[in-house]
């Protein structure tokens, strides 16, 4: 139906002449598009490093392919991140046939991202003192309790095959923060998330429960694409063009033809990103895919997949619909009071530790989009300046959750958690620090951000930002409570008979904490250099 | 006069003590009492030398002060200085923590899980970061940095009740940090709003540059006066939303209960000198009948509950809550009397409040009850500890020639020159106020000799106060005399700051009732 529309559409006589790419005179011979190879570089390193990959994934030992995977995976994206900040930087330019863009946002957002995905994978490489990855199943197809999972258990099979499909989702990430046009936004949205899915399945324990969550995240997360496809097909029919710049003309000189295609299609568009940033009435996925997903897996799709759905969601919004926003404004803020209040209210009833940062990540989802509605350059800085805060301090907690064990299996129910404090100071403190920085405490990063994420929306964003930033402040509140309950739990409370106990992380999945614990208070102390590095690079390149 | 950043140095030094009690290893970790201890007394020797240093003649309201740009985005700087007011109130501050950690030397010991050396490391520690946060909230000359203190300060009086107090400790933790964030967060919005609707620009937050330059509709400006006032009532704590207090207080330790009554709730009422009078004087106005109201309602109301009361701490709280009262009318009032008084009674409440609950500590560890029906006759064991303990309550009734008696008269006349009614009214808190004192001291005190020794169980009768507990008195007792007697020097210092107030706000004291023609 979709192709159909597009077909019928050149017909149409009242298109206005707009100069995208794909609306030039049909027949004309092929023209390769330039493209500037250094701007895109980063993202080329990466999908490289990724079918590199696959083939060690083939041809090497079982012996060191652990170890060589990791490798592989963390060289391509330090290598990635130092061509991005010494090369990309001084290159920005819609490129490809203005299908990507690299300008500031999308630079920041990149080099987040690379960072992110170092730590993440440094987190799921963690082996504690195993053979092969420990949060992996040793054989994704086998049937959960199976004799043959157990066999492949023996046999030390492994899925290292992880850390290529991390590559794969982290090269989708990077063109969605990147993406100019609503196709390749589209690609680079399926791209990030079928490795995802994939992830998500190969938790090592509680196998049920992890494919039961990759089904689930699959199927919404394949509706959600529909959607967000037929809202691009719509405003392609709209602007005669998937060119966000082509579309934001069309808004601009629109003469009232058409109108009708174009709210459904912000609205559609904006349900298929709203969908993958955890959005309340979007949201349902959220908890079973964290749940079950494996743990660093976890902390690396929060971060990274939040930060990259808010890129596309930014760009969008503030180059592309810009122009309509008065329409769909109200539409989107009550959304993001829906997500602050359902994040916050749902979380107060977890009992699950994965589960409740589920839910605290709905509701951060929630005072992030105060920020987007700002709509002013200082809400894209202090949207972006959020998500690194935020992306951080999660990698970190989940790696931390992967620490705590009961029986071999993670002990992830909160009533395990009583009287950590006692016997693992150090994890505990490292996790009520990162949760007081979840809850937004002074002097942590959280604080920052959300002072970053509210004042646009206060200064900008007139009665409905101040309204949006109360409520957000009473969510704060609600879930401030959640997790000085954790604190009062691992501090306060006597230890459970359950043999709960912290093990010792590799040096890799203590890095991955260090810098997160580091970050949080020093983007909560210092976060001068961060900020300013967020404001200089806040304006999109149209 | 500047060139020695005092005000950071006092903020740092007990940091460093905290820093270096908790990392002591086990095996020294009974040293961590007197490094607390000296640690607390360096500052103290700081806060007096800041004392010496600041010139209450001069027409700078803000001395001692340093600026370090901080986040400029925001608009944030690192800026501290004091006036009178703070000044007073960090001195009191720098007093009552070494009495306190004296008072608490062998608190942890005799509780189920005294004994372990690693939980006195850390209270002592926690005690000393407060210290150093509440330096800086009266210090911060900057509002964004007055509220990283302010919301900071949260955590380590959380972690002392909630680790070292009674039975219901978390509940009282949970319930305090509850109340405190929930008022911080609707403060935040109101800080936000304040830099948008104020002169801007990378010293935005500074108090100098908001002081008269709110701008903004009418509208605007009562609504962040609402958001500032909601959070430092809550803090006052002020009916109604002091029921976190009597939780608070009654769980905590004795030691934490003084800083916690005695110094962080002081935050409540000078912050509205601060922000509510200084940057919103229309509003303020505009909202001083609600406030009066609210003022002689806690009067009245906390003083009842404190006479019905049967828990010798939730009875000390309750009176709190009626003398806050008392200091939010003050500030109301908007008289130069009555705000004087205000300054003053909020140092005299610190000392009065500080001898109450450590002296009922005192007296609690002995007995291992807060229940009053569970004491009588002690005055016949325990006489020094009995007189002590009738002169901190006499102090706290406002006895003349003791130091509340000063304030509290102040307050009193001062609000009689605009609202005689009002001042009529609260004075019946003053009698209700000998009401809870005496009951509680004749409970507890007077009545036959109690018996200690049920037939064989070998408990023996109780001694009286200790040498350390008797050097922990010394310095109260000695205040309510000195500021009782002879309260000019704190007076002078909190005068002219109050003045400066005054005049943002743009009130002049009302003419003499008395005086026939206009007499000003």
């Amino acid at each position: 139906m979709t192709a159909a529309l597009m077909s019928a559409l050149p017909a149409l006589p009242a298109l206005p002449a707009s100069v995208g790419f794909e609306t030039t005179v049909p027949g004309a011979a092929f023209a390769p598009v330039p493209v500037a190879y250094s701007a895109v570089a980063p993202m080329l390193i990466v999908v490289g490093t990724a079918l590199v990959g696959v083939l060690v994934e083939a041809f090497a030992p079982r012996a060191v392919r652990h170890t060589v995977q990791v490798g592989l995976a963390l060289a391509g994206l330090v290598a990635a991140f130092l061509v991005l900040v010494l090369v990309s930087v001084d290159d920005q330019a819609v490129t490809a046939g203005g299908s990507i863009v690299i300008d500031g946002p999308a630079l920041f957002m990149q080099g987040t991202l690379l960072l992110f995905g170092v730590l993440g994978v440094l987190t799921m490489s963690e082996r504690f003192g195993g053979r092969s990855a420990d949060a992996f199943t040793p054989m994704g197809a086998a049937t959960p309790g199976s004799p043959a999972e157990a066999a492949a258990d023996r046999a030390g099979f492994a899925t290292s095959e992880a850390f290529p499909l991390t590559m794969f989702a982290m090269f989708g990430m990077l063109m969605f923060v990147a993406s100019n046009d609503l196709i390749t936004m589209f690609v680079a949205l399926e791209i990030l998330s079928l490795p995802l899915y994939v992830l998500t399945g190969l938790a090592r324990r509680r196998r049920l429960l992890s494919q039961e969550a990759s089904l689930k995240y699959f199927l919404l997360g394949a509706f959600s694409s529909a959607f967000f496809l037929f809202g691009a097909a719509l405003l392609y029919g709209y602007a005669g063009s998937s060119d966000l710049g082509a579309i934001a003309q069309a808004i601009s000189a629109s003469n009232g033809d058409l109108e009708g295609l174009l709210l459904p299609g912000v609205v559609l568009t904006l349900v298929g990103l709203l969908f993958k940033v955890g959005a309340v009435p979007f949201h349902s996925w959220t908890p079973d895919a964290y749940q079950g997903a494996p743990t660093p897996v976890t902390g690396f799709m929060a971060a990274a997949t939040k930060l990259a759905a808010f890129g596309a969601l930014l760009r969008l919004a503030y180059v592309g619909v810009e122009g309509s926003r008065l329409e769909w404004r109200l539409g989107v803020a009550t959304v993001a009071v829906l997500t602050m209040v359902v994040g916050a209210v749902l979380s107060v009833t977890q009992t699950d530790v994965k589960r409740l940062l589920a839910y605290s990540s709905v509701a951060h989802a929630g005072f992030i989009l105060v920020g987007v509605l700002a709509y002013d350059r200082t809400g894209v800085s202090g949207v972006m300046f959020y998500l690194v805060a935020y992306g951080l301090a999660t990698i970190a907690a989940f790696a931390i959750v992967s620490l705590v064990r009961s029986g071999g299996s993670e002990a992830t129910h909160l009533s395990q958690w009583a009287g950590l404090g006692r016997r693992h100071p150090v994890v505990a403190g490292i996790f009520a620090l990162l949760l007081l920085a979840f809850a937004g405490i002074p002097l942590t990063s959280g604080f920052t951000a959300k002072f970053a994420a509210f004042a646009p929306a206060v200064a900008h964003g007139g009665l409905a930002g101040v309204v949006m930033v109360v409520v957000g402040v009473l969510a704060s509140a609600v879930t401030a409570f959640v997790y000085f309950r954790i604190i009062v739990l691992m501090y306060f409370t006597e230890p459970t008979g359950d043999d709960v106990a912290a093990l010792t992380p590799s040096v890799a999945s203590t890095v991955a904490i260090t810098v997160g614990v580091i970050a949080t208070v020093v983007l909560g102390i210092v976060p001068g250099p961060v900020l300013d590095l967020a404001g200089r690079v806040s304006q999109f390149l149209q | 006069m500047n060139d020695l950043p005092l005000l950071t140095i006092m903020m740092v030094v007990p940091l460093v003590g905290a820093a270096v009690i908790a990392l002591l290893p086990a095996g020294s970790a009974r040293l961590a009492r007197p490094i607390a201890l000296g640690t607390s007394l360096v500052t103290l020797a700081l806060a007096l030398v800041a004392w010496a240093r600041f010139d209450s003649g001069s027409s700078e309201r803000y001395q001692l002060t340093e600026t370090h740009s901080w986040i400029p985005q925001f608009g944030v700087s690192y800026a501290v200085g004091v006036d009178g007011i703070a000044l007073s109130l960090i001195v009191m501050a720098a007093i009552l923590t070494p009495v306190c950690l004296l008072a608490a030397w062998n608190d942890l010991e005799g509780t189920p899980d005294g004994d372990d050396p690693k939980r006195t490391k850390t209270y002592f520690a926690l005690m000393l970061t407060l210290l150093t946060f509440m330096v800086g909230v009266f210090a911060a000359r900057d509002v964004f940095l007055f509220y990283v203190f302010f919301e900071a300060m949260l955590i380590p009086v959380y972690f002392l009740i909630g680790l070292f107090g009674g039975p219901r400790r978390q509940y009282a933790a949970v319930k305090f940090i509850l109340f405190s964030l929930a008022g911080g967060l609707i403060m935040l919005v109101a800080v936000i709003a304040l830099y948008i609707y104020g002169p801007g620009g990378e010293q935005g937050f500074l108090y100098e540059v908001l002081e008269g330059n709110v701008g903004g509709s009418t509208a605007a400006q009562r609504w962040m006066f609402i958001g500032f006032f909601i959070a430092l009532a809550i803090k006052a704590p002020m009916w109604p939303v002091h029921t976190w207090l009597p939780d608070a207080a009654a769980e905590a330790r004795p030691a934490t209960a003084v800083l916690l009554v005695g110094v962080l709730d002081k935050v409540g009422t000078f912050g509205m000198i601060r922000f509510c009078l200084g940057f919103f004087p229309e509003a303020s106005k505009w909202a001083t009948p609600v406030v009066i109201t609210l003022a002689v309602i806690s009067i009245l109301y906390g003083a009842l509950l404190a006479i019905g009361s049967r828990d010798i701490m939730r009875l000390i709280a309750f009176t709190s809550i009626s003398h806050f009262g008392f200091i939010v009318l003050g500030i109301f009032a908007m008289t130069s009397t009555a705000g004087n008084g205000s300054a003053l009674y909020m140092i005299n409440h610190g000392f009065s409040t500080a001898g109450l609950f450590l002296l009922a500590g005192f007296l609690i560890a002995r007995h291992g009850s807060q229940r009053l029906a569970d004491y009588g006759g002690w005055q016949r064991v325990t006489p020094v500890l009995a007189g002590t303990f009738l002169v901190a309550g006499l102090s706290s009734l406002a006895l003349p020639g003791l130091s509340s008696y000063v304030s509290e008269f102040l307050v009193l006349a001062g609000t009689f020159q605009r609202y005689p009614w009002v001042a009529a009214i609260s004075t019946l808190g003053i009698v209700l106020a000998a009401l809870y004192i005496l009951l509680m001291y004749k409970r507890v005190f007077t009545g036959p000799r109690p018996t200690f020794s049920d037939a064989g169980s070998g408990v023996t009768a109780p001694r009286d106060l200790g040498l350390r507990e008797r050097i922990v008195v010394v310095p109260i007792i000695a205040s309510f005399l000195v500021l009782g007697i002879y309260p000019k020097p704190v007076l002078d210092l909190v005068s002219p700051a109050v003045q400066q107030t005054l005049q943002l706000v743009g009130v002049s004291d009302p003419a003499p009732t008395n005086a026939t023609g206009s007499a000003q």
